[in-house]
C-alpha cells in the first residue's frame, strides 16, 4: 500500500499564554488519502483552526511528525515551508484575503510569482483559472468591485492556479450569504468530483455533511471520524 | 522568486500610496538637493576666485596703502582698513623707486576712481582705472579691438580711453566704439581700444565695467596723486620672494612698516581657498543632517507601512513568500523611495543651479553629486533594514489574524 498524501503522527501543539498552559492539539493522529474530501467540525477553542494552521504547514507543531507523500517534514526551515506551501497547498480563508487595489488576475497570480513562473504563463493560468471559477469577464475588477461570493471565487482561483495536492479552507462561507454559500459549495463539490483533496474547517453541520469524510473534535482530540459509504 | 518580480510588488507598492510616497521621498529630495546646492555655491564660489586670481597676472605682487595684517598676523579690522584708505600715503616716486629695483619686470600705479561716461545720450556712473601702459602686461589685459594706450599717450596725458567690454556694450550696443568720443567727467576723450572680458572682480565692480586711462591723464583730470595700489610683476616666480623683501625695503626708507602692505596674490588665493573649502565641507555637513532626517522620515513611513500591511504580508507568506523574500520587498520599497528621491533631488539640484549661476557662482561638480546620490540610496537601504526585518519575522497565522 501506497502512503497517504498527509500523515500527522502524534501531534501536539502547546500555547503558553501567561500563566496557562493550553493544550490545542493533544496527540492527534490522522491520515488523509489522495482525492478525500474532509470536513472538520467542533466547538470554537476544540483545536480545528489549529489542526488546519498545522496540517497546512502554517504552523509548526509542538511534537510529533508530520509527513507529505510519505516526506518527513517537521524540520523544515521557515523558508523550506513557505515553498512548500507555495507548491503543494491551497488556501481559502474566511475573510478571502484579497489584496485591495489590486485586479482579480493578478490576485490570482499572486502564488505563480513565488513559484518563479515566466509572467505571460502566469497571467495565461491565472486567467484560465478565473474562468474556471466563472469569473473570466471580472479579471479587472479589484476587491471593491466584487460581491462576497465574487471575492471568495477569485480566493479559490487563486487556491487551485498553482495545481496544489490540498485545498485548505477555514471557514469559507462564514461571510457570505446562503445563496452565495451554496454556489461556493457547489464549487468545493465539483472540485471534489474531479478528484481535488479538500480539507474544510466549519462549525455548519449543513456544510459538513457535503464531505465525505467528518471529523469532530473536542479539547484538541479527534473524538470521531466518520466517512460516507461511496455512492 | 527572483529580483524582478519583488521590485515590480515593491514598484507597485510605491504606486499604490502615491501621495505618502511622495511626501516621503520628499525629505530626501530636500536633503539631496541642500547638499548639492551648498557644495555647488561653495565649488562656484572657490572656482570663481581662482579664476579672478588668475586673471590678476602670473608672479603679480601687490602694494597696498597701510597695514591690512594685525600683529597676529590675521586680517586687520575695518577700522585699520578704512584708515589705510583716508591716510594713503603710497605715492607716484613708490612706482619709480620700485621699478629701479632687480627682479622686477614691471610696476604700475593703479588709481581708481569714480565719474560719469556718455555717448551720444548714454550716461553711466562709472569706475575708472587710471595706470601706465605696463598694466596691460602686468595685470594681463588684452583688448579684443583697437590697441591699449601706449607711452606716447601718458606722456602726453592725451585723452584717450580703453573701456570695458560690457560697458562697451552698454555706450553702444552693437556699433564700434573704436575711434569714436565719449565724455569721461566732462571732458572728450577718443576710444583706443575695448578690453577682453575678465568676469567680475571681487568685491568691487566688474573689470569689463572700467573706464581705463593712461596715469598721466587721470592725475589730470582728477588732480588726485594718491596711489590706490601698485601692482608689480617679477621676472620669475622664484623672484617673488627676494622682490617683496627688497620692496619692503625700498618703501621703508620713505614710508613706516604700517604705511603699505605687500601681498602676493598666490597666498591670498591659497588661504581663501582654505577657508572656502571648510566652509563648503561645514555646509555640506549641515545640508546632510537634512538627509539623515529623510532617512528616518522613510524609515518612519515603512514601519507605518509594515503595520497596515500585516495580512498582505501573512498572505504573501501562507501563498509562499519566504521570509528573505518579503525582507527583499520592503529594502526594494525603501531603497526605491530614497533613490528616486534621491534622483528627483539631483535633477532639482542642478536646474537650481542653473538659475543661481545667473547671480552668483555656483557649479555642481560630479563627486559633490555621486556623493548625495549615493548618501541618500544608502540611507534608504540603513533604515529600511529595521522595518522590512519587522515585516520578514511575522508568523503568517497571526498576521492573517491581524484586524
Amino acid at each position: 500500500m501506497s502512503n497517504p498524501l498527509l500523515q500527522l503522527e502524534d501531534i501536539s501543539k502547546v500555547y503558553t499564554i501567561g500563566e496557562t498552559t493550553i493544550h490545542a492539539l493533544d496527540h492527534v493522529n490522522l491520515s488523509i488519502e489522495d482525492g478525500e474530501y474532509v470536513a472538520v467540525t467542533g466547538h470554537s477553542g476544540s483545536g480545528k483552526s489549529t489542526l488546519l494552521q498545522v496540517s497546512s504547514f502554517l504552523d509548526k507543531p509542538s511534537s510529533g511528525s508530520i509527513f507529505l507523500h510519505g516526506k518527513r517534514i517537521e524540520n523544515f526551515s521557515e523558508s523550506d515551508l513557505a515553498r512548500l506551501r507555495n507548491k503543494e497547498i491551497g488556501f481559502v480563508f474566511q475573510q478571502f484575503n484579497l489584496l485591495p487595489k489590486t485586479s482579480a488576475l493578478d490576485n490570482v497570480a499572486l502564488p505563480l510569482i513565488y513559484a518563479d513562473i515566466p509572467v505571460q504563463e502566469r497571467y495565461r493560468k491565472a486567467k484560465e483559472t478565473l474562468e474556471l471559477v466563472g469569473l473570466g469577464d471580472r479579471l479587472k475588477n479589484t476587491r471593491a468591485q466584487l460581491s462576497g461570493g465574487q471575492q471568495q471565487r477569485v480566493a479559490i482561483a487563486r487556491a487551485l492556479v498553482n495545481n496544489p495536492s490540498i485545498i485548505f479552507a477555514d471557514e469559507p462561507t462564514g461571510n457570505l450569504d446562503s445563496k452565495s454559500s451554496d454556489e461556493i459549495i457547489e464549487m468545493f463539490d465539483a472540485l471534489h468530483k474531479k478528484g481535488k483533496t479538500m480539507i474544510l474547517v466549519t462549525h455548519e453541520q449543513e456544510i459538513a455533511h457535503h464531505a465525505q469524510r467528518q471529523i469532530i473534535m473536542l479539547d484538541g482530540k479527534i473524538i470521531s471520524d466518520t466517512k460516507k459509504r461511496k455512492k | 522568486m527572483n529580483i524582478e518580480n519583488t521590485t515590480k510588488i515593491a514598484v507597485q507598492a510605491i504606486f499604490t500610496n502615491k501621495s505618502r510616497s511622495f511626501l516621503t521621498m520628499l525629505g530626501v529630495v530636500i536633503g539631496v538637493c541642500a547638499v548639492i546646492l551648498l557644495m555647488a555655491i561653495g565649488n562656484g564660489l572657490q572656482e570663481y576666485i581662482t579664476r579672478q586670481f588668475d586673471a590678476l597676472g602670473a608672479n603679480t605682487i601687490t602694494v597696498i596703502p597701510g597695514n591690512i595684517f594685525n600683529e597676529g598676523g590675521g586680517f586687520g579690522g575695518e577700522e585699520s582698513q578704512i584708515a589705510a584708505l583716508t591716510t594713503n600715503k603710497l605715492r607716484f616716486s613708490d612706482v619709480r623707486d620700485i621699478q629701479r629695483l632687480d627682479g622686477i619686470k614691471d610696476a604700475s600705479p593703479i588709481m581708481i576712481g569714480a565719474t560719469s561716461v556718455s555717448f551720444q545720450n548714454v550716461t553711466k556712473k562709472r569706475s575708472v582705472l587710471g595706470a601706465l601702459p605696463s598694466y596691460q602686461h602686468i595685470l594681463n589685459t588684452k583688448t579684443k579691438t583697437g590697441d591699449f594706450f601706449t607711452d606716447a599717450d601718458n606722456d602726453g596725458a592725451k585723452r584717450v580711453v580703453v573701456l570695458g567690454s560690457k560697458l562697451t556694450t552698454d555706450l553702444f550696443n552693437t556699433a564700434d566704439p573704436i575711434g569714436k568720443t565719449v565724455r569721461v567727467n566732462g571732458q572728450a576723450f577718443r576710444v583706443r581700444g575695448v578690453a577682453e572680458e575678465k568676469g567680475s572682480s571681487f568685491g568691487g565692480p566688474s573689470f569689463d565695467d572700467y573706464i581705463y586711462m593712461p596715469y598721466t591723464t587721470y592725475v589730470d583730470l582728477f588732480g588726485d596723486t594718491k596711489v590706490t595700489r601698485i601692482a608689480v610683476q617679477a621676472t620669475s616666480k622664484d623672484e617673488v620672494p627676494r622682490v617683496i623683501d627688497s620692496i619692503k625695503k625700498t618703501l621703508g626708507k620713505r614710508l613706516k612698516t604700517d604705511d603699505f602692505t605687500v601681498i602676493e596674490t598666490t597666498d591670498i588665493l591659497k588661504v581663501i581657498n582654505q577657508i572656502l573649502s571648510v566652509l563648503t565641507l561645514g555646509l555640506g555637513s549641515i545640508a546632510a543632517i537634512s538627509l539623515v532626517v529623510g532617512g528616518i522620515g522613510i524609515m518612519n513611513i515603512m514601519l507605518v507601512s509594515v503595520t497596515e500591511r500585516t495580512r498582505e504580508i501573512g498572505l504573501r507568506k501562507a501563498l509562499g513568500a519566504t521570509p528573505n523574500t518579503i525582507l527583499l520587498q520592503f529594502l526594494i520599497e525603501s531603497s526605491m523611495l530614497s533613490i528616486i528621491g534621491g534622483m528627483i533631488g539631483v535633477a532639482i539640484a542642478v536646474l537650481f543651479s542653473l538659475i543661481i549661476n545667473k547671480f552668483f557662482p555656483a557649479s555642481v561638480n560630479f563627486s559633490s553629486v555621486a556623493l548625495a546620490f549615493g548618501v541618500s540610496a544608502a540611507i534608504g537601504i540603513i533604515f529600511g533594514v529595521a522595518p522590512a526585518r519587522r515585516a520578514s519575522q511575522l508568523s503568517p497565522i497571526e498576521a492573517l489574524r491581524y484586524e
